[in-house]
């Protein structure tokens, strides 16, 4: 009798705790979509402000997220995939793996502002890439690596050694075991990885700033790849944090749907791939 | 006398300091199937994957004299451990076909070994399937994947994903301790129809199967080679009192 | 079909030296009661020999029996195919030492005619030989029905015993210098008889086989 009251109280509590979230989440996403779909339209969407022709737009920070994406994942995919299958597959169990495994710990909880200043001070002033695309990926190269590379790791561990040892079994090199067994029976796992990475690079401002910079023009016609990742190019994050510092809300409500927008749209490829793949290999 | 296959001398493994196997001077005649049997922990499988160096895969193994295989020591450093899986594969005790379609599965062997023509890769295929008496039943769906086999089926597969790289000896690690009865009876038979073409070494704790399948058998305990005699001679007549004590259930 | 080809093989091995051991002790009863009708000597010397071989083929069908229990774990029909198979080979070679013990005593007696002692005993003869290769068939062919037919016949040997026992009383109380001769018969008369009970044997071997009743009593 007691107990059952108990039970009661307990589950109506959780059915709150539960709705408060969702209300929670459904108040941000109402009230920024209420505030800043008025401000979204093609030419915001497709020009860049000036003051010249009078136009208040976002194209160039569209252009400059997806350059930052590209060069990031260019840079952090190879080398998070890679070391993640050196620890696992190659390193063995020595002290040195279970340091830079806990060091890849670590570095997945530092502050993203600590890695804007490294990334400033290093990339930016050392290297002289000065604020630059470049100096910006490499920053959340180093910011993204720790998510890829356990991601990675943790797919890797759940293929089952016996596929492992059926393939060294039948006289595969270690390489090409990893690469016809290993990697394919990872992908849903390192797809999710990646993607989350995607993520933190869209919403990156903190680490960002101090790197890339906050230009906002559209790359000019001609100059090609090499060159835009040379100049300072700033995010939409970037952009929403810029147009927050000047009051212009409107702008950064606008900024915000359309981040909002992208984040749904990774979330939504990421289940539609890995739960593509996973059928894939299942059948 | 018979062919032997596999002979091995004073050999000796350390698992860092655990002594896993002592001194097992044994002689595995060809075409025919040799049993090991013993309580768990004994060495049985551990000697069973020194017989194509499945031990080198963990760091801390050690091991000492030799293992001749066709009278050439696999331990030395010229072999190439890819060269000697294709003479001698291994069937493991989980079936663990890989995520891929049955075709795949069977052509992953031969494609490690360079054979890329799709004719001479469905001859093998089918050739192999026929072998582990599995073709009848997934002759319709090659292309479906592996992981959609019964348990038994999924076992049969793998051996013929051994077969597929023409091995001269087939090890087999507890082959049938997961699969149930039916299954484990269809491996069984495959192993009396494999050592026309193979030398068959199988690994179980079910000592009854080892009567049933082996012409020859060996019982292990604590790393030592107790007795290694005919089946029959093993199985009736006992010539040391640990193995009776094992064989009849009575050991302590 | 049963996925245990090899022990099915092994099983109709064994069934088929069985049933060449019966054949070979069939063969020697025949060719026994042949040389005493054509008075060959030579005939009834050569069957005191036929005893090592049916000794050879009763140790290989034991031999395999206890291979087949030791390797296959038989169960159920297989089971009491196996035990039977291990009992009947018994009742067959007994029957063999019989026929040959026989032999023996148709020596001594210079191979006279047996209807002179008895005119049931060649009748005795024929109804054992055919008690004797009905229980054979039945149990070959694994036929219930044929071993009670077998089981029942026997009553016909043993009243024929009788018949004959009778018989020899008669002619000792007539002339008791045959006393010598007499007791040898009778003492051939009492082997037919075995050879029936041997052959009753075999029938319940038979419907053990197929049943696990030893008499009407279960014992598997």
């Amino acid at each position: 009798m007691n107990r059952k009251w108990k039970d009661g109280l307990l589950l109506g509590l959780i059915y709150l705790a539960a709705a408060f979230s969702v209300l929670l989440l459904a108040g941000i996403l109402g009230y920024v979509f209420a505030r800043g779909i008025s401000a979204i339209s093609l030419s915001f969407l497709t020009t860049v402000t000036s003051a010249l022709k009078g136009t208040t737009g976002i194209a160039g920070n569209i252009v400059n997220t997806l350059y930052m994406i590209a060069l990031t994942l260019l840079i952090a995919t190879p080398v998070g995939i890679g070391s993640a299958i050196w620890l696992n597959e190659y390193a063995g169990k020595s002290r040195w793996v279970r340091l830079i495994e806990f060091t890849t710990e670590t570095l997945a909880g530092i502050p993203s502002i600590i890695y804007g200043l490294f990334g400033m001070v290093f990339f930016g002033t050392v290297l002289h890439f000065g604020y630059s695309i470049l100096t910006g990926a490499f920053t959340l190269t180093l910011m993204i690596l720790p998510l890829i590379t356990r991601n990675t790791q943790e797919a890797l561990r759940a293929v089952p050694d016996a596929y492992r040892t059926g393939a060294i079994g039948m006289g595969a090199a270690r390489w090409y075991m990893i690469r016809t067994i290993l990697l394919p029976s990872a992908m849903p796992g390192i797809v999710t990885g990646v993607i989350l990475a995607v993520g933190r690079i869209v919403g990156e401002s903190a680490a960002l700033l101090f790197t890339a910079g906050s230009g906002y023009l559209l790359p000019k016609p001609g100059t090609g790849f090499l060159h835009k990742i040379l100049e300072s190019g700033g995010t939409l994050a970037i952009q929403l944090y810029l147009s927050m510092s000047k009051a212009q809300y409107d702008v950064a409500f606008g900024i915000a749907v359309v981040l909002l927008g992208i984040v749904l749209l990774i979330n939504l490829t990421t289940r539609l791939l890995t739960g593509r793949t996973d059928a894939a290999s299942r059948g | 006398m018979d062919n032997i296959k596999i002979k091995t001398e004073k050999l000796n493994l350390y698992y860092g300091g655990n002594h896993a196997l002592r001194d097992i001077d044994m002689s595995i005649r060809a075409n025919a199937v040799t049993a090991f049997i013993g309580p768990s922990g004994c060495g049985k499988s551990t000697f069973l994957k020194t017989l194509n160096r499945m031990n080198d895969l963990i760091d801390s193994v050690k091991i000492e004299g030799r293992v001749l295989l066709d009278g050439e020591d696999i331990y030395a450093p010229k072999v190439d451990t890819t060269l000697l899986r294709k003479r001698v594969g291994m069937v493991f005790q989980q079936p663990n076909p890989f995520p891929m379609s049955i075709y795949d599965n069977i052509a992953y062997g031969p494609r490690i070994h360079g054979i890329r023509k799709r004719a001479e890769l469905d001859g093998i295929v089918e050739r192999s399937l026929r072998g582990a008496a599995i073709w009848n039943e997934v002759k319709d769906r090659l292309h479906k994947p592996a992981l959609g086999l019964s348990g038994g089926q999924q076992q049969r597969l793998c051996i013929a994903r051994a077969l597929a790289v023409e091995p001269e000896v087939l090890l087999m690690d507890e082959p049938t301790s997961a699969l149930d009865p039916i299954s484990t009876l269809k491996v069984e038979e495959l192993m009396g129809e494999l050592k026309k073409d193979y030398t068959v070494v199988v690994v179980t704790h079910n000592m009854q199967q080892a009567a049933r399948v082996s012409d020859d058998a060996a019982f292990f305990l604590v790393g030592e080679v107790i007795e290694f005699d005919s089946t029959i001679n093993l199985f009736s007549r006992p010539r040391d009192k640990r193995t009776e004590d094992y064989i009849t259930g009575r050991f302590g | 079909m049963s996925p245990r080809t090899m022990f099915e093989s092994e099983l109709t091995q064994l069934r088929e030296n069985l049933k060449q051991m019966c054949f070979h002790v069939e063969a020697v009863y025949d060719r026994l009661f042949a040389a005493l009708e054509n008075g060959d000597e030579e005939g009834v010397l050569a069957i005191l020999e036929q005893d090592s071989a049916t000794r050879e083929m009763e140790k290989r069908v034991e031999a395999e029996c206890l291979a087949l229990i030791t390797r296959q774990q038989p169960m159920a029909k297989d089971l009491r195919v196996v035990s039977a198979s291990l009992k009947v080979v018994t009742d067959i070679q007994r029957v063999g030492v019989h026929v040959t013990d026989m032999a023996e005593l148709i020596l001594r007696l210079r191979l006279q005619e047996l209807s002179g002692f008895s005119g049931n005993l060649p009748g005795m003869v024929r109804a054992t030989q055919h008690l004797l290769h009905s229980a054979i068939e039945a149990f070959l062919h694994r036929s219930t029905e044929a071993a009670r037919t077998v089981i029942e016949g026997d009553d016909e040997v043993d009243d024929l015993f009788n018949l004959v026992k009778n018989d020899l009383v008669e002619l000792l109380k007539k002339d008791a210098a045959e006393v010598d001769d007499c007791i040898d018969v009778l003492m051939l008369a009492k082997y037919l008889e075995k050879i029936g009970d041997h052959a009753v044997n075999v029938g319940e071997w038979e419907i053990f086989q197929e049943t696990g009743n030893m008499r009407e009593t279960r014992i598997l």
